[in-house]
């Protein structure tokens, strides 16, 4: 097993791991929190369109994904916000209209391209130095930019009416996120593959959440997870010779479920802890109908 | 005297639906105004009209002067406590660093909380009686507990203006009177207070002006006409009265009391 690390393509598949294993699971925190799954996989959708683009053009099928789904991310955010069409409405939409342009576009290459399905479901084994080149800088880019505005997309998240009050430019931020979420959805294309690529952004950070009560935690959590399903779906699928971004996949969703149990477990455990003693002793407030906690009951 | 705020012959439309009609008038410094209303009578509207979160569809709306979406960097003069159910109880984050979002705006983009900033956060924790729960994840509060923290999120602004939309919902009788109580001081220390509530009884104990929202608007001024028949008629509808019990005002109200809604 460890032999194989010797090779470059594995090397590669490794490092392209890590970078849609960080990437994706920090974009998937803000997904999760948000509520923008769906809007996610709208985005991973309307990339099958730049690929086969791409690949009508002659020109790398990733660059012409990153127009395709940027302009997917700003399009539903446009409609969304100008028109009265509501937001899942317009992803709706999109995603199969630029669907539907990819197989226009295969359509007219006249001839059927098997590397088509490499993009479909990832083929990690197969990255290329460019690609890792492509990837790395989109990881750096999105990181940095999270990292630049870590606490206004906190606040947008949390609370976005509050944060356009306060003066933010919340709008702006909210579309910039969306465009973030783009670019992390194009860097694991070659990994796990169009069709599971906002699967690595949702799963990891959901498990995550059940895990912790801090945002910071949450991230940290949610990052590690991600490393662990790519880096371990990849040496599985490699051992088991299975499809690489499904076992990557399937991996962070069993984490998934061992969190939920591990919360429910710990959630029971508090309950009953908190049922031996009565709350807030004085003060402004008794316990009274509102003041029953809703997730955890420690004592106050 | 410049006003803080101004609405000018304001409506507001969603759709066919009318919440706000010709809207007029205005707050000035050092006031402490109640909006009241039954539910769905604008009340939100108003308030959110005032911030800029929405459009009015006709009429001129001025914030220090200004319409509200070129208030721009004044917008730290305000302090804004949304209802408490527009907060997620689930959402992973600790008391203390939602009461450093009331600083994110002053702070600027990108810059990170300096001392000046948690001090302000800290003061404001301790100004609602949380400063021990700093470090408590939001989701094991009390609804009351949560309130409280909006709250101190709008103080740690440091505002002129502060504007509560239903502070008192969801929270028993002694912690409602504690969130007036504060806003009493705030307000004897200087503070433009806009408090939207429906609680008629405490809000007659505390406020300088009434604003009775029923599509309309109508300001009555002075605390001796607070319970005045038409604001409770606007509140209750007719066959409202005001019956004195105990230490608090009760209000007694006819059943198919008209105009509810």
């Amino acid at each position: 097993m460890v032999e194989i690390l010797g090779y470059a393509f594995m090397q590669r598949a490794v490092l392209a791991s890590v970078l849609v294993g960080t990437a994706t699971a920090v974009i998937g925190v803000y997904v999760v929190l948000r509520g923008l799954a769906f809007i996610g996989a709208g985005i991973a959708h309307a990339s099958f369109g730049g690929v086969a683009l791409g690949f009508l053009l002659g020109i790398n099928p990733l660059v012409s994904a990153i127009v395709f789904c940027l302009g997917t991310a700003w399009g539903i955010a446009w409609t969304s916000r100008r028109t009265e069409v509501r937001e899942d409405t317009a992803i709706g939409i999109f995603f199969a209209a630029t669907m539907s342009l990819g197989i226009l576009f295969i359509g007219l290459m006249g001839e059927y391209n098997v590397d088509l399905f490499g993009y479909l479901f990832g083929s990690v084994l197969s990255v290329t130095p460019a690609d890792l080149w492509l990837a790395s800088v989109l990881a750096v880019g999105v990181l940095a930019i999270v990292g630049l505005l870590f606490k206004e997309f906190l606040f947008i998240t949390f609370d976005p009416e509050m944060a356009q009050v306060s003066g933010l430019p919340a709008g702006r931020l909210y579309i910039l996120l969306l465009s973030i979420m783009a670019l992390t959805v194009v860097l694991s294309i070659k990994v796990v593959g169009i069709i599971l690529a906002s699967a690595m952004i949702v799963i990891p950070a959901a498990a995550a959440y059940q895990l912790t009560q801090d945002f910071r935690a949450m991230m940290g959590v949610a990052v590690l997870i991600g490393n662990v399903s790519a880096v371990a779906g990849l040496l599985l699928s490699y051992a088991l010779d299975t499809a690489s971004g499904a076992t990557m996949v399937l991996t962070a969703t069993l984490i998934f479920f061992v969190s939920a149990l591990l919360a429910r477990h710990r959630r029971r455990g508090r309950v009953r802890a908190a049922a031996g003693m009565r709350a807030a002793p004085h003060g402004w407030e008794g316990p009274g109908p509102g003041g029953r906690l809703r997730r955890a009951g420690e004592d106050p | 005297m410049q006003p803080i705020a101004e609405l000018q012959r304001v409506t507001v439309r969603y759709q066919a639906l009318v919440a706000l009609e010709e809207v007029t008038f205005q707050i000035l410094p050092g006031e402490f105004l109640a909006v009241i209303g039954p539910n769905g009578a604008g009340k939100t509207t108003l308030v959110k009209t005032i911030l800029g979160l929405i459009e009015p569809t006709e009429g001129v709306v001025r914030l220090f002067g200004k319409p509200p979406r070129e208030v721009g960097k004044d917008l730290a003069r305000v302090g804004y406590v949304p209802q408490v159910a527009q907060i997620d109880p689930r959402f992973p984050i600790r008391v203390f660093d939602v009461v450093m979002m009331g600083r994110y705006g002053q702070m600027g983009l990108i810059r990170r909380p300096g001392a000046r900033d948690r001090q302000a956060a800290r003061v404001a924790l301790e100004r609602v009686g949380l400063g021990d729960l700093a470090r408590r994840p939001i989701g094991q509060l009390s609804a009351g507990q949560r309130q409280r923290v909006l709250v101190a999120r709008a103080l740690a602004t440091e505002p002129e203006l502060l504007i509560l939309d239903e502070p008192t919902t969801g929270v028993d009788v002694g912690s409602s009177e504690g969130v007036f109580q504060l806003l009493d001081e705030l307000h004897r220390g200087g503070m433009t207070v806009i408090v939207v509530s429906h609680d008629v009884g405490v809000v007659a104990q505390h406020v300088s002006q009434v604003a009775c929202v029923n599509r309309r608007v109508v300001v009555h001024g002075r605390p001796a006409e607070v319970l005045h028949p038409d604001v409770l008629e606007c509140m209750y509808g007719r066959g409202g009265a005001l019956v004195g019990h105990g230490e608090f005002p009760h209000i007694v109200v006819q059943r198919h009391a008209p105009g509810q809604g």
